[in-house]
Order: structure tokens, then sequence, then C-alpha cells
């Protein structure tokens, strides 16, 4: 028990990346957008929900749903959205042992499997810009 | 094993979450640029487009088996979130309860209005 509060690290433990690197930030980030996506789904579930109410319902919801504020927030959740299936998609792939290359033998210059992963993990956050710039034209310049 | 099983789970449920999600996205929140490029087709959240894409069968299986897969994928990386906070033993026992019940409720509460749209509610 002693040794099991020692080690505890709380909330430092989810943020902080330490010596970690770039990977333990995205690790972090992964968490956080989580978090952000699993509020809006459920808000979400209510929302589809009052299809049930009939048209002028409906319309009343989406109408109030129109303002800039709102419009923001689900700004940050396509960005949420991106980022954490681009960066998942590349999560899986290292679970499977794919992409992170083979082991081999600890000679100089030392190589370890985060940083020859590091290039997917780049290629990751660059479809995760593509995806976030692509909703936020559509959200402030799409014809709706 | 019990634990291997729900975390393989847990990247089942992603791998249909990308699909399904990302079509999803596509057709809600690129819509207007796809319509800028000739290749969308109105307004996705409107009322007549609503209501028909509901009374499609297909379209409820597919409501559905995202629902469960988000409901799953979500709530269960809440569970690693907490249990990570090295709580005590009762405490993760209680959050892996609540959150069950939690996502069962909001699953059939999402079905249940699935359902009801392609039986002719809400006109």
């Amino acid at each position: 028990m002693l040794q099991r509060r020692k080690n505890r690290l709380g909330f430092w433990g989810w943020l902080g990346g330490g010596r970690y690197g770039p990977d333990r930030y995205a690790y972090s980030l992964h968490r956080l957008t989580g978090l952000g996506i699993l509020a809006y789904f459920i808000m979400h579930i209510f929302v589809t929900g009052q299809r049930l109410g009939g048209q002028q319902r409906w319309e009343g919801i989406m109408a109030s749903l129109g303002s800039p504020t709102v419009r923001a927030g689900e700004f940050l959740v396509v960005l949420a959205f991106a980022f954490h299936a681009a960066n998942g998609i590349r999560l899986v792939l290292a679970e499977l042992g794919l992409l992170i290359g083979r082991p081999g033998v600890p000679a100089f210059p030392y190589s370890y499997s985060a940083l020859r992963h590091r290039p997917v993990l780049i290629a990751a956050m660059a479809v995760a810009a593509l995806l976030a710039v692509a909703g936020g034209v559509d959200l402030y310049f799409g014809m709706h | 094993m019990r634990e291997s099983k729900l975390w393989t789970w847990h990247i089942l449920s992603a791998v249909v979450i990308v699909v399904l999600l990302g079509a999803h996205m596509g057709t809600m929140h690129l819509g207007g640029l796809l319509e800028r490029l000739g290749v969308g087709s109105g307004d996705p959240v409107d009322w007549a487009r609503v209501l028909h894409r509901s009374r499609q069968t297909g379209y409820m299986a597919t409501y559905i088996t995202l629902l469960g897969a988000g409901l799953f994928h979500g709530l269960y990386g809440l569970r690693s979130l907490f249990l990570e906070l090295s709580l005590p033993k009762r405490a993760e026992r209680a959050v892996g309860g609540v959150l069950a019940v939690a996502g069962i409720a909001l699953f059939i509460y999402g079905s249940y209005v699935a359902v009801a749209l392609v039986r002719g509610s809400g006109v």
C-alpha cells in the first residue's frame, strides 16, 4: 500500500512529459482530446435524440446551435477528432508492432523504437493538421 | 485475461470508429467543402435530409454500431484514466460499475431513438 502511494503520480502522471519527449506529450494530448470527444459525444446523443420531437423541435435546436461560440466549440471538436484519429491510428500500428523497426544490437549511434517511429508521429500530425484545416474551412467558409 | 480481452475490444472499436466516424465527419463536417468541389449534396442537418436518413434501416444499423463502439471506446478509455490514478480497489470497481451502467443506459437511449425513427416516429 505504501509503495502504491509512493508511486502515485496523480494528475502530473497524465500531463507531465518528463524527459520522454514529444511521444509523451502526444500521449497526454490523446487523453485530453479523448475526454473532450467523449463529453461532446454524450451531449451529441441527446441532441440527435431530439429528432423524435419532430421538425419544429429539431429546427429550434439547430437554430440555437448556430451561435459563434457554439461554432468555435464545434471547431475544437473537429481539431480534437483530427488529432485523436490520426494519433490513434499510429498507436494501433505501434500496438501491432508495425512501423517501429526491428530490434538490433545496441551499437553507437544508438537507435530505439520511439526514435525509429518518430517519422510516423510526424506523418500522423501532418494528417491531423490537414484534417483540421479542411474542417475549419468547411465550418467557417462552407455553404451551411 | 479479462483486461486483455477488454483492451482488444478497445482497439477493435477504434477501428470501427475510424471507419464509421470518418464517414460521418466527412458527410457532416466536410459537406460544405465537398459541395464547393461539386461532390456534396446540400445541408446535412436540414430536417428533410435528417428524416430521410433516419428512416433507412441501414443508417439505423450503422448508427447503433457507431453508438456502441463509441460508448465502449470512450468509457473504457475514461476507466483507464481513473485506474492510472492508483485508486483503492473498491473505488476502481465502483468506477467500472458506474461507467458500465452509464454506457448501457446511453446505448439503450440512443438505440431507442434510432429504432423509433425507422418505425415512423418524429413526424
